[in-house]
């Protein structure tokens, strides 16, 4: 039978509760009076034949706490809830963690447990009409692609069983179909192949003289995705102006722009920094002698409009996957994360959107809770608001790892045994690599729920535990297995697909452990469910790993074997064959045509602001710190645990109060060594000319690494895409030209990209108006660099009452890329002799702000008096390549020596801004006005706009 | 002092098991990291050490309450081993969830003779969320051996379920009165703990459990403002840092 345990909170303690408080004070303000008192509760499920003394031990002393919580048992659904309740429990199959935790407990004190199920309810002191709470509900409590509300206290007799599947080996007729039919069969199927690659398929599957199966089309959409194979970045593209005439041609765009200016710093340097470059999981650059670290960034943007508290969390667990999956396996030494969302305080909606700040509060607790979790610090960052992001908000997820340099390279051999390790496969997360090749209308919650993800992230854990084990286990510290990758988008279809791709592999499907009977053969081989990887074990060490992943109950279950005579990719279930094609096909069939690309004659004007530019007034200032775009993102950063691992020298906010904002993150990977890594990002979709916006890009991400003391020349940066689409010629011109800007900048500035991940159908359609809504393309730069001695690392708050202000930036007022790296080594330079006690970049908000932020996490003050070259810069502007550094005041006659020396060509101007005061504000003398700001008003403005 | 031994617990979800090994080496231990699964085998290997440290993370997800799963399984499978172990006198400390596990078993504020009664609880924040940042902290004079000479500090922490809530006024003035306070907040209090209490001890002074973190202060460099106090004050980055003297403590207690 199914007992109900309510969890409350014990009336006689006069504690608050403040999710419940929260909520009353949301649904006050829903409601437009006060809605009374609310209060909270958790809510058990147990499917268990124990008596009901045994489920009243397990209530006490493991379900409620005894001190502040109390427990009630029922039998039959109570009735006694008064005067409103709302239940929230998630839909049968929905991964459970907390449930499947506390399965295990109950069984591990003796009772007998079928199964668990978790929900959470709120009980209102008044009456509430039952229309308006489900509004509120849907609005504010819930997420009804994954979960269900109830009015009524739920007790089911039984629990949902998850669909059953008779095995039955489907055929699907494709050799006589017309090219209507094809496509209809494509789009039908969820396949999201255009005309030619079903084309490439038929002809394929003609020349076998056989139609194929549902599990071999549905293999090559999974590794033809575009989220697999980054069709349209390899793509040929001809390059032709607005009146046609042809500029050049592109075999392959991103490998003759990006991956080449790559190579060709690789042999120019030939220093042995790069280690490994585009073909791995993550890039690779040397840390020291021993060992390297890689870096990824994912992006999860689709799952996370649907779901965006479990597309966040998947995002970001799915990115510490491909760490522990580049190499033999890297240990995760730092998460980032980006995201871009509607302008918080959008009243109206298109329909199926969700709220940006919902989005904005639900992302952020995705990531908080998988990373905190997973006990890795996230220590960088950055949120940007616009409107054009309402229904497609962008989540970057970034991971950082360290390995040692003998166990960077991989290769699985034929023979090895297939190892899925981790968690199980269930219905989770189907078809969510071909869903990114589509454009979201507001229809797509429905029908693709069953692309949504949920986390676990302690499963995962316990596999990276268990994995950096068997990584050192064999003899000599060698490795248990030769080779590793995640399952993510499109699961062991792509993992085993990927590994195997040299040597050919046989699966059997039967063998993959499930989450519950009654998949399909199909559903197995594609599912996208979390928390598991994939390995290549030679014969003699299956024991061995699959003892050690005993030894911490981690699953870990042979499924096949890699190598087969002619390289194919063998499927089989119930001892029959459902699969079999080559790998040649399956990895180099698709066709790759021809893309055309415009490129505009007359790029438009490099910034988008048409508005009349504000003056430096005191409510001018205020208003840009209050700026979403600019204002302090504390309250996010304090629910990061950015100090696990206890290797976070420059964290996320710093300064003597905590509140200073840190340009980027230096992190102590092993603390007996000096050595240190910086991470930081730079992204400016506000440019509306893609070459400039890229530029833009990745002078922020340079300039930001600069700034806490990063050396130029030990610095790696990666790209992340994300345009509205590609469809068209122009759109597919801003893209060659935001690569092209890509390889022109790490060319002139000798900072090689190493890795990089595209997402390019980023608009939506309201179905019912027609109304088409296209993110701005969008290029987040993230930069990772070696800093040989941590000692040299500044920051940004002022340090010293008289220290003096410099300000840095280009002699040209449009300066060259030759004269930004004039800029940034120059600065670099200023850091690295030690005269640099603080430095900030002039970014979003103008050279005020920038002054603003430094006094902000120092609490000193400065009396500015800006020259003619700050005057010629908009103090509310954001100014390429230029900074403010505090300077020691007594070595400011070495000035001038030590510039000429950094910029011989003079390239760069500086010019003395003020100083730092003792005094409680910053004072600026401006040719019409003097100016008198307090550190308190700054610090409101700053902090108050997301203080949610 | 190369013998002293510490065992340091690990289990699904732990996750500063290896920078509190760092820590107790620093101290000059031998440190061990051992998955609870093995001590369940053989429940008798926990006598080969002098001190039990139960580290910071989220075991089991805090799926239920922080440290619940784990403290059930404690008591449940290794009671006897855990009281042995505290009735010879041996050294508990727990950090963060290890502090919410102890509290859970009963072993903290605890009891005379060793039993597994909870009377205390590490609740929900009174923010209702999940807070990173430093705080300040204040040695209380009483019976602990872990927290001696250490006066006013600052340390991380890193929780959303660190409210320490006794059963009772009574209780708590009786904890206070035997000197089982052994830190308070100073400052402001970051989760809204009765009278400010961020660790207890039990009557011996040896099991010890704190919310904020130790080991993510032994050397300057954790510091927040790290990279200001080296240029306004000189302090070196690879100066020893306040946490470790907890560390130094409990290995010196077993001497």
């Amino acid at each position: 039978m199914i007992w109900r345990v309510d969890v409350t909170h014990c009336p006689n303690r006069n504690d608050r509760d403040a999710q419940a408080d929260a909520i009353e004070s949301q649904l006050s303000q829903f409601l437009g009076r006060p809605s009374g008192h609310v209060a909270s509760r958790r809510i058990f499920l147990i499917d268990s034949d124990s008596p009901r003394p045994d489920i009243q031990r397990a209530a006490r002393s493991l379900l409620a706490d005894p001190i502040v919580e109390h427990a009630d048992i029922h039998e039959i659904a109570p009735s006694h809830y008064a005067p409103s309740l709302l239940e929230i429990h998630l839909k049968p199959g929905v991964m459970d963690p907390v449930a499947a935790s506390t399965e295990q407990a109950l069984l591990g004190i003796g009772l007998s447990v079928r199964a668990v199920r978790t929900g959470r309810a709120f009980t209102f002191s008044q009456t509430i009409e039952p229309q308006l709470l489900t509004d509120f509900a849907r609005k504010f409590l819930y997420n009804p692609v994954i979960e269900q509300a109830h009015l009524t206290p739920l007790l089911p007799t039984s629990f949902a069983v998850a669909r059953q599947a008779a095995f039955d080996l489907r055929h699907i007729p494709l050799r006589n179909l017309d090219d209507d039919a094809l496509l209809k069969l494509s789009r039908d199927g969820h396949l999201f192949l255009n005309l030619t690659e079903m084309q490439a398929v038929q002809n394929y599957f003609k020349h076998l003289n056989r139609e194929p199966t549902d599990i071999e089309l549905e293999t090559l959409a999974q590794t033809w995705s575009e989220h697999c194979v980054h069709k349209t970045l390899k793509s040929a593209v001809d390059v032709v102006d607005e009146s046609g005439q042809h500029l050049r041609h592109y075999k392959n765009l991103i490998k003759e722009t990006i991956f080449a200016s790559t190579q060709s710093l690789i042999a120019s340097r030939n220093d042995g920094f790069c280690l490994s470059v585009f073909k791995d999981n993550a890039g690779v650059i040397a840390f020291d002698d021993t060992d390297a670290v890689c870096f990824k960034v994912e992006t999860h943007n689709r799952p996370s409009a649907i779901e965006p508290y479990g597309g966040a969390a998947t995002g970001i667990g799915g990115c510490i996957r491909d760490v522990l999956g580049t190499g033999l396996g890297a240990r995760p030494i730092a998460n980032t994360d980006t995201f871009c969302v509607g302008l918080p305080e959008t009243s109206s909606l298109p329909p199926g959107v969700i709220a940006p700040r919902r989005v904005l509060q639900q992302v952020m607790a995705g990531v908080r809770d998988y990373g905190n979790r997973m006990g890795i610090p996230t220590v960088n960052g950055a949120v940007h608001f616009h409107p054009d992001y309402i229904a497609n908000p962008l989540v970057f997820a970034g991971c950082v790892g360290i390995i040692p340099r003998s166990k960077v390279a991989k290769q699985a051999q034929h023979g090895d045994a297939i190892v899925v390790i981790g968690g199980r496969t269930g219905r989770d997360g189907i078809h969510g690599a071909t869903f990114s090749s589509a454009e979201l209308t507001n229809t797509h919650a429905d029908e693709f729920s069953h692309a949504v993800q949920i986390g676990n992230a302690i499963t995962q854990k316990q596999m990276m535990d268990v994995l950096l084990n068997a990584r050192d286990a064999g003899p000599n510290d060698s490795s248990l297995y030769s080779a590793v990758t995640d399952c993510g988008a499109g699961g062991l279809s792509s993992a085993i697909g990927e590994m195997g791709a040299d040597l050919g592999a046989i699966v059997d499907l039967d063998l993959v452990p499930l989450k519950y009977s009654g998949l399909r053969y199909d559903e197995i081989w594609i599912s996208e469910a979390q928390e598991r990887m994939v390995l290549a074990v030679p014969q003699q060490n299956v024991h061995a790993l699959l003892q050690l992943c005993q030894s911490e109950s981690v699953e870990a279950t042979v499924i096949g074997s890699f190598g087969n005579p002619d390289r194919e990719l063998i499927l089989r279930y119930h001892n029959t064959e459902v699969g079999r094609m080559s790998m040649d096909f399956v990895h180099d069939g698709i066709p790759m045509p021809t893309r055309k690309a415009i490129v505009p004659s007359n790029p438009p004007p490099s910034t988008s602001t048409t508005a009349p530019l504000p003056t430096l007034t005191r409510e001018n200032l205020l208003a840009t710190l209050a700026d979403p775009n600019v204002a302090s993102k504390h309250w996010i950063i304090r629910q990061y645990d950015h100090e696990v691992q206890g290797t976070s020298v420059i964290k996320p906010l710093v300064g003597p109060q905590q509140i200073g904002p840190s340009d980027a993150a230096v992190i102590r990977p092993k603390l007996h060594s000096s050595r240190a890594v910086v991470v930081a990002c730079g992204i400016q979709p506000n440019i509306s000319d893609p070459y400039h916006m890229a530029v833009a890009s990745i002078d922020e991400a340079v300039r930001n690494a600069i700034c806490v003391g990063a050396d130029l020349n030990q610095l790696a940066i990666l790209d992340n895409f994300c345009w509205p689409g590609v469809h068209d010629e122009r759109s597919m011109g801003t893209l060659v030209r935001a690569c092209e800007a890509c390889r022109d900048v790490a060319l002139a500035w000798n900072i090689p990209f190493i890795s990089g991940k595209d997402s390019l159908h980023n608009q939506f359609t309201d179905a019912t108006t027609g109304r088409v809504i296209r993110i701005p393309p969008t290029l987040l730069i993230s930069a990772i660099g070696i800093i040989h001695d941590l000692s040299s690392c500044i920051t940004s708050p002022f340090k010293k009452p008289g220290s003096t202000l410099l300000y840095i930036r280009t002699q040209a007022d449009k300066p060259s890329l030759n004269e930004q790296l004039a800029s940034h080594k120059l600065v670099a330079g200023l850091i690295a002799n030690g005269i640099t006690l603080a430095a900030h970049d002039v970014s979003d908000g103008g050279w005020a702000t920038t002054l603003a932020e430094m006094a902000i996490g120092s609490s000193l003050g400065a009396s500015i008096d800006p020259g003619p070259l700050a005057s010629r810069d908009h103090p509310l502007l954001p100014r390429i390549s230029s900074y403010i550094l505090e300077i020691e005041t007594p070595r400011v006659p070495e000035l001038p020596s030590i510039i000429a020396r950094l910029d011989p060509s003079h390239l760069v101007a500086s010019e003395i801004l003020g100083c730092v005061t003792r005094e409680d504000h910053i004072h600026f003398k401006l040719t019409s006005q003097s100016l008198h700001i307090s550190l308190d008003d700054l610090r409101q403005a700053w902090r108050g706009t997301l203080d949610w | 002092m190369a013998n002293v031994r510490v065992m340091v617990l690990r289990s699904a979800g732990t996750n500063c098991d290896r920078e509190t090994q760092h820590a107790f080496e620093q101290a000059g231990a031998a440190v061990e990291r051992v998955h609870v699964q093995r001590w369940i085998e053989t429940p008798t290997m926990l006598d080969r050490f002098d001190i039990l440290a139960l580290p910071g993370g989220f075991s089991y997800g805090d799926d239920i309450a922080a440290g619940r799963i784990l403290a059930t399984e404690l008591t449940t499978r290794l009671g006897e081993s855990l009281r042995r172990f505290v009735e010879r006198g041996r050294l508990v400390i727990g950090i963060c969830n290890g502090f919410q596990v102890l509290v859970r078993t009963g072993l903290l504020p605890g009891h005379s003779p060793v039993g597994f009664d909870q009377t205390s609880t590490l609740a929900h924040n009174t923010s209702g969320r999940f807070q990173a940042r430093w705080v300040g902290l204040e040695e209380v004079q009483g019976a602990c051996v872990w927290t001696r000479g250490l006066g006013a500090f600052e340390l991380p922490m890193a929780h959303g379920e660190g409210r320490f809530v006794m059963s009772s006024a009574k209780e708590l003035d009786a904890i206070e009165r035997s000197g089982q306070v052994a830190l308070r907040y100073k400052g402001e209090n970051p989760n809204g703990s009765e009278r400010a209490i961020a660790g207890v001890c039990d009557a011996s002074g040896r099991v010890f459990g704190l919310m904020p973190h130790p080991e993510r202060y032994v050397v300057e460099s954790q510091h927040f403002d790290s990279v200001g106090r080296r240029v306004r004050d000189g302090v070196s980055m690879n100066a020893e840092a306040v946490g470790m003297k907890i560390f130094h403590n409990g290995v010196s207690a077993c001497g």
